[in-house]
């Protein structure tokens, strides 16, 4: 709680600027006893940096996720055989010393005369000028509306800009990289919400009524957890039918990663009620004569909810690499469907990855939405408890 | 005490017989059954069965009795070690298991002592010069441990062993010793593929155990009997290492109850990743093909080391801190 710096005793300034400085510290001070809980919570999170960064890193990631069609370049499942392992591409803007609007260089394609591989080279003869909202391959954004503006891309049908590579059928890494990010972020999210929809509701009432209805709970919970969770994971996804389409199968899945994950929200619950319903101001707000309702929603569930949302955000990174696992042994989203863990399928194969190390990129992508995720829900947890130290 | 211990002992079999349950229901979800998928298979390769041997195999595997006639009777053989025969395999499920059980523990084993090698050292030390570069440092591979998926790991270092080393670093024997009978060539062998899984399984484990212990030891450090213990001239080592560190130890024992299944189920997806000759790929298969008695085997096995796991933590926890009490125990 340092956000507001105690009057510091100037020694030498001159007398109205110390005045003032006292004064700005006394509404500093005053502020902070009237700031809202909310106010106070900022105060502590803005100081955290990393989870300021990690924030960031996260917004950025879902709203490329929203805006995916914009942003890719090319359709996902756009293949050409002839783009086959194509390298990434880089994006230039100096050309034989002079600086230029961005660019990218032709590749040329030639055979390995050994091994029959196809061999790419830099052209530099070739160039192609990288332009902004140009208009590309059709799409329909959130299925609703129709269009074919993209953020950047190539005007010349000749050329072809791929930042990431392309895979083993010509498909865009980069393009397919954005498109992913939509499954695979929002599973996160809306396995958390259900999770958490299911724990602090059979918690809530395992805590706070107790008794049968707690040890009945209690041991349901201790039951699911005996049983260890990704092979748990892998029978039920493996219990999804193969005929379901891509939206079924995404909904199954997220219910199977929710119906573990809300079994330790539920414990979080459960206990903070525990120890809440024994504190004065609730055993004041039951003397005074308000409902049970009013006592459970007004007073007790802002005590910990605070605290809840910080796990949540914790959470969410593990149900990105559950998910990720499970597509990737193939038991998760399945193949016409494009999530992070699907593509990283492709790079399963080890002479794939070796011939096109780029494969491995949507892995990145996962670490780095997992660290962003964590750093967030560091910062999270500790903004969430702004009356501690 | 010891009737703390005799209790807990004694509510494990319930534990596991309700998990037993689980298992065979969830084998039995998929829908459709082995005999469906392996008549598929036959269909797809031209070849028609007639309907009686469809018949004799449905009477065969008793697929044709109710499902809580099925789960007795696989529960009643499963208590006498006979698990079933796999359908893919053709051959009995405890053999099949056997065969890849004693791998598998093995590598979960060396991988939680690696766990607890790196983390002892490396958690007393950032703790006791908190904030100075060897901590940064730890804390920065800590939390790359934790934000790599481990199959990434896994796939990084294979990619790394093939292009710039040119070996293939997956697999547990070089390819002149997967056939060979057990001796100490092969064992040799062995320990040369074994720390790859080592390192990829223990490093998620690694990274979270530092991070707590870390914590709890930095808590411990400024409580006022360190001081005191100080002040009384105590050497610095003998502090450490009497007292606070012994406390700070907890989640190593706490974390032992899921660290042991998480590193036999989280070896699946490792396995599969570097073709290591566990029970992993074993149980991929057999969702896969809905090889229900082998699946539903392996679900329970590795839901009695979980069972088992937190047993042995438990007891562990109130040998090493004995103001831990339980119930009147």
């Amino acid at each position: 709680m340092t956000e507001p710096r105690t009057p510091s005793v100037a020694a030498s300034p001159s007398e109205p600027s110390a005045r003032a400085q006292r004064e700005s510290a006394q509404t500093a001070e005053d502020k902070i006893f009237v700031a809202s809980q909310g106010q106070l919570m900022w105060w502590r999170f803005r100081k955290h940096k990393p989870a300021i960064v990690g924030g960031i890193i996260v917004i950025l990631v879902y709203l490329v996720a929203l805006f995916c069609e914009f942003l890719a370049p090319y359709d996902p499942v756009k293949y050409d055989q002839k783009d086959t392992y194509a390298p990434p591409q880089r994006i230039r803007i100096v050309d034989q010393g002079k600086v230029q609007s961005p660019f990218v260089y032709g590749l040329t394609q030639s055979r390995d005369p050994v091994s029959y591989r196809m061999m790419f080279q830099v052209d530099q003869g070739k160039k192609y000028p990288v332009r902004f909202f140009v208009r590309g391959s059709a799409y329909k954004m959130w299925g609703l509306f129709e269009g074919d503006l993209h953020l950047f891309g190539i005007d010349d049908p000749e050329g072809s800009i791929h930042l990431l590579g392309a895979d083993r059928m010509g498909r865009d890494v980069f393009s397919r990289l954005v498109y992913g990010a939509r499954v695979s972020m929002s599973i996160g999210l809306v396995g958390v919400i259900l999770s958490f929809v299911l724990g602090i509701t059979i918690g809530g009432f395992s805590g706070y009524y107790g008794g049968a209805l707690d040890t009945v709970v209690q041991r349901i919970i201790e039951f699911i957890r005996s049983v260890p969770s990704i092979p748990l994971w892998m029978a039920l996804s493996a219990a999804l039918p193969v005929d379901w389409p891509p939206t079924k199968i995404y909904f199954g899945i997220t219910v199977v990663l929710s119906l573990i994950g809300w079994t330790w929200l539920a414990r979080v619950v459960r206990s903070q009620f525990l120890s809440i319903r024994e504190e004065d101001y609730v055993m004041a707000a039951r003397l005074s004569g308000t409902g049970e309702v009013r006592i459970i929603y007004r007073h007790m569930v802002p005590a910990f909810m605070s605290y809840i949302i910080a796990q949540m955000s914790l959470s969410i990174p593990n149900m990105i690499l559950s998910e990720t696992s499970l597509s990737f042994l193939g038991l998760g989203i399945r193949a016409p469907a494009i999530s992070w863990g699907v593509l990283l399928q492709e790079a399963q194969n080890l002479r794939a990855v070796a011939l096109a190390p780029w494969l491995l990129a949507p892995g990145l992508a996962v670490v780095l939405i997992v660290l962003a995720f964590n750093f967030l829900g560091d910062g999270l947890r500790d903004a969430a408890d702004p009356y501690s130290r | 005490m010891l009737q703390y211990f005799l209790r807990r002992l004694v509510l494990t079999i319930p534990t596991l017989l309700v998990v037993s349950v689980i298992s065979f229901t969830l084998i039995q979800l998929p829908p459709g059954d082995y005999l469906t998928s392996y008549m598929a298979a036959r269909a797809a390769q031209g070849e028609m069965m007639d309907q009686a041997a469809i018949d004799a195999m449905t009477r065969q595997y008793g697929l044709d009795q109710p499902m809580y006639m099925q789960y007795l009777r696989w529960l009643g053989k499963a208590v006498r070690g006979d698990f079933g025969q796999s359908f893919l395999w053709n051959r009995p499920v405890s053999e099949l298991i056997w065969e890849r059980l004693g791998l598998t523990v093995a590598i979960s084993l060396a991988a939680l002592l690696f766990v607890w090698a790196v983390a002892f050292p490396v958690s007393v030390y950032a703790a006791t010069h908190q904030y100075s570069f060897g901590d940064h440092l730890f804390s920065f591979f800590g939390f790359i441990g934790l934000g790599f998926p481990d199959f990434m790991v896994a796939l990084i270092l294979l990619w790394i062993g093939y292009r710039y080393f040119d070996t293939n670093l997956g697999g547990l024997f070089s390819d002149a010793f997967i056939e060979a009978p057990w001796g100490w060539p092969k064992f040799l062998d062995m320990l040369k593929h074994l720390w790859v899984p080592m390192v990829v399984l223990g490093m998620g484990g690694t990274a979270g155990l530092i991070r707590t212990t870390r914590a709890n030891l930095l808590d411990e450090l400024h409580k006022p009997y360190v001081t005191t213990a100080r002040a009384k001239g105590l050497t610095e080592t003998k502090l450490l290492f009497k007292y606070p560190v012994r406390v700070a130890l907890k989640p190593f024992f706490a974390t032992l109850g899921w660290q042991l299944p998480n590193l036999v189920s989280g070896a699946t997806v490792i396995a599969v990743v570097l073709s290591l000759p566990t029970t992993g790929p074993l149980y991929l298969q057999a969702l896969l093909t809905q090889d229900m008695f082998l699946a539903g085997t392996i679900v329970m096995m590795l839901s009695a080391l979980t069972v088992i796991g937190t047993l042995l933590s438990d007891i562990l926890l109130v040998l090493v801190d004995p103001r831990i009490r339980y119930g009147g125990g």
